[in-house]
């Protein structure tokens, strides 16, 4: 017998396929958004979902944000599963009323008894040369809001996993796709798909002793590099991939800091107000003594999103982590 | 053909063959309210639905008083009155079947209750012990909604859902004058009209959104025109009119069970009461207007009907006092006992289960309580 080849897949690839198996093993479960049928959604990964599921499972809706999620909480409250595509981060901004007010609150509201499954997905982040409007990191503002889970995958096997378990949530998940790792390639085998994993839990993506590197989605690949690079530095960085912003994983973050006494945490969105705010100050208050400095922050800018010619500017890479990796107070070491 | 494709036929036709997508006649809204009670149509109305409709409606008006003489004795946070709109609100109630759906407003307790729901359970939202008291489920009544308009899509997708699932189910969506100026309204009608989903939205148009009247709320020739730029059709009613709003409710929920897609009622009524007991309605408008409409009141109108009919005698009338005094007396005694309040259930219905961070919020706030219930000093 030979060994079965496992080809890449990119993470595109995986989505789709986690549509697809949601949708074969639940009649409830049903696709919706803006181009999602004939064309398979701009990013492609509704392809094939009208011609298999029929356009009843996989709908065109008209253009309009709030209305596809506000009729989305409807079709939930009758007992299907909604699976929505906001077409980009910019473009889910007319549907937070909609997600702030009913889809976290319904649940809470009624206590318990009209639960809301369903699932948002909104590709986010820049990387991708996008116009204004296209390269938006908007998971702080659904961080923000309680009744909601925000996951985000990094790799391509989790984005099968952990979409397949955004959908089978009794509970509405954000579920922020990387769109620059949209393409990015990885030996998964779509014909054995992994393990559906639960949401809420971090994963320790490569071990170090130096300090860790705290970060999620699109900054993952990133962080990779920059422990790669720091090798050649001297230090040993863990990378520690954080899959669920709300729930929020403690303990794997926590029991990585205290190994390494140092955290970075990094990220695309903005600094002030962002994501790593919160995470430093977790870190802080419960690892507060086995820290070695103090928990920093390497983010996108302050910024409104820049145009595609100075993204690069922006976005936080290798030398900015190293930097702030070079200013974590070695001198006490030696 | 799939249900959400049905009407996919429509393209633009090329030059130069263009044609009008749908003849948009049959969808406008007649120029005056439609009317029953007082015209010679009364007589084709059922005797026994106008009787059921007035003692309802002498129901509801009793059910308002008390529940804003609650509020002023502390018993409720705040209560929106419907008192003088009680004819759109039973009427939404009556029309319905079982297995149907209502969207209410926050200002539709009175339809809510009218639908069979606990009055007690009905004011929990009001009463602020927690946010929906009842269970929607049990009597499809989706909770008080208070963000404008923002039910109107639900209304819209749980109808599309069963019509999916291939239950006859209909939605009915009530909403202000001025919740037609938010988005969702136009969303929600939109999407109702694309996918022909069996919605009926009913407008009350009771004049005022809170200070603002209509007049600075749209240039549109009416609320029910609105109607035709969705493609559905635009109905006018008298919203005073039980037998009316009834009748037109009626026609169109058949019409959305019958697969004819969604239609928008728009229902003239008043709002006599101030917007709620905290506002004052002396400041933006007069009390000659409200008494011109006092004399166009929804009970007063059937009443005349019904007793000029000999349909109604002075103990019908006193029988249907007496059923709304046997309604407020146990609302009053029930809702002037203090509700069981648990402070646990901050964090048991936030997700399905909590997060950790909920449980350690859960255990603080646990121990906080602990130490409130020491004896003084005991502590420190």
């Amino acid at each position: 017998m030979t060994t079965v080849a496992v080809k890449p897949a990119t993470m595109a690839q995986a989505l789709t396929r986690a549509l697809r198996d949601a949708m074969a093993a639940d009649p409830s479960v049903h696709v919706m958004g803006e181009d999602v049928g004939t064309l398979g959604g701009v990013f492609r990964v509704t392809d094939g979902l009208a011609e298999e599921f029929g356009a009843d499972r996989c709908t065109d809706t008209p253009l309009a944000e709030a209305g596809i999620l506000g009729t989305a909480v409807g079709m939930a409250m009758y007992g299907l599963r909604p699976v929505v595509e906001m077409q980009f981060d910019a473009f889910a901004y007319p549907a937070f009323e909609q997600l702030v007010s009913h889809v976290a609150k319904t649940r809470n509201r009624t206590r318990g008894r009209m639960p809301l499954p369903l699932t948002v997905r909104v590709p986010y982040g820049g990387g991708i040369g996008g116009v204004e409007h296209h390269s938006d990191s908007s998971e702080a503002y659904y961080m923000a809001t309680p009744g909601l889970h925000v996951v985000t995958p990094a790799t391509v096997a989790d984005a099968y996993g952990l979409l397949r378990a955004a959908i089978a949530s009794d509970d509405p998940v954000v579920f922020l796709e990387p769109k620059r790792l949209y393409w990015s390639k990885d030996a998964w085998n779509p014909e054995e798909p992994t393990a559906v994993e639960p949401i809420g839990r971090a994963v320790v993506r490569r071990s170090g002793r130096s300090a860790t590197l705290i970060t999620y989605g699109p900054s993952l690949p990133v962080c990779m590099e920059a422990a790669e690079a720091a090798r050649a530095e001297g230090w040993d960085l863990e990378v520690v991939d954080l899959r669920s912003l709300v729930p929020f994983d403690d303990e794997t973050v926590c029991a990585s800091v205290r190994r390494t006494g140092r955290a970075v945490v990094v990220h695309e969105s903005g600094g002030f107000g962002g994501p790593g705010g919160e995470i430093a100050a977790r870190v802080t208050e419960r690892c507060f003594h086995h820290l070695e400095a103090p928990v920093l922050r390497v983010a996108g800018f302050d910024l409104p999103y820049p145009p595609p010619m100075l993204e690069r500017h922006h976005l936080p890479g290798v030398d900015r982590i190293l930097d702030a990796v070079g200013r974590l107070q070695w001198e006490a070491e030696s | 053909m799939t249900v959400t494709e049905q009407r996919g036929a429509y393209r633009p036709t090329p030059p130069p063959a263009w044609q009008p997508r749908t003849d948009p006649v049959p969808l406008l809204p007649d120029a005056e309210p439609y009317r029953v009670l007082g015209t010679e149509k009364a007589a084709e109305a059922d005797p026994e639905l106008l009787r059921r409709l007035y003692a309802e409606l002498v129901k509801g008006r009793r059910y308002n008083a008390q529940a804003t003489a609650l509020t002023k004795q502390g018993r409720l946070a705040v209560y929106p009155s419907s008192t003088g709109q009680e004819a759109c609100e039973v009427a939404a109630a009556l029309v319905l079947e079982e297995h149907d759906w209502l969207f209410p407003s926050y200002r539709d307790t009175l339809a809510v209750i009218a639908r069979g729901v606990d009055p007690v359970e009905a004011l929990t939202l009001l009463r602020g012990d927690w946010h929906t008291g009842y269970d929607p489920h049990e009597h499809r009544v989706a909770p008080l909604s208070t963000p404008l308009a923002t039910q109107l899509p639900h209304a819209v997708g749980l109808a599309h859902a069963a019509r999916l699932k291939g239950d006859d189910v209909v939605a009915l969506a009530m909403v202000g004058d001025g919740g037609t100026s938010e988005g969702d309204f136009h969303e929600a009608l939109n999407f109702a009209a694309v996918w022909q989903a069996p919605v009926v939205f009913l407008v009350q148009n009771n004049g005022f959104a809170i200070s603002v009247p209509l007049a600075k709320q749209t240039a549109a020739p009416s609320l029910a025109h609105k109607a035709v730029g969705y493609g559905m059709p635009g109905r006018l009613v008298d919203g005073n009119d039980a037998a009316a709003v009834h009748e037109v409710l009626a026609a169109a929920v058949r019409r959305a069970r019958a697969g004819g897609g969604p239609t928008l009622v728009e229902a003239i009524t008043y709002r006599v009461e101030a917007h709620t007991n905290a506002d004052d309605a002396t400041r933006y408008r007069g009390d000659a207007e409200v008494e011109a409409w006092k004399q166009h009141d929804p009970i007063v109108l059937l009443e005349r009907e019904l007793t000029g009919r000999g349909l109604l005698d002075e103990a019908g009338v006193e029988a249907a006092r007496q059923d709304a005094e046997t309604l407020a007396a146990s609302l009053r005694a029930r809702m002037n006992e203090d509700p069981a309040l648990d402070p646990m259930d901050l964090f048991t219905h936030v997700y399905a289960e909590p997060t950790p961070q909920l449980l350690e919020q859960r255990e603080q706030l646990r121990a906080e309580l602990a130490a409130e219930a020491e004896p003084e000093g005991a502590q420190r």
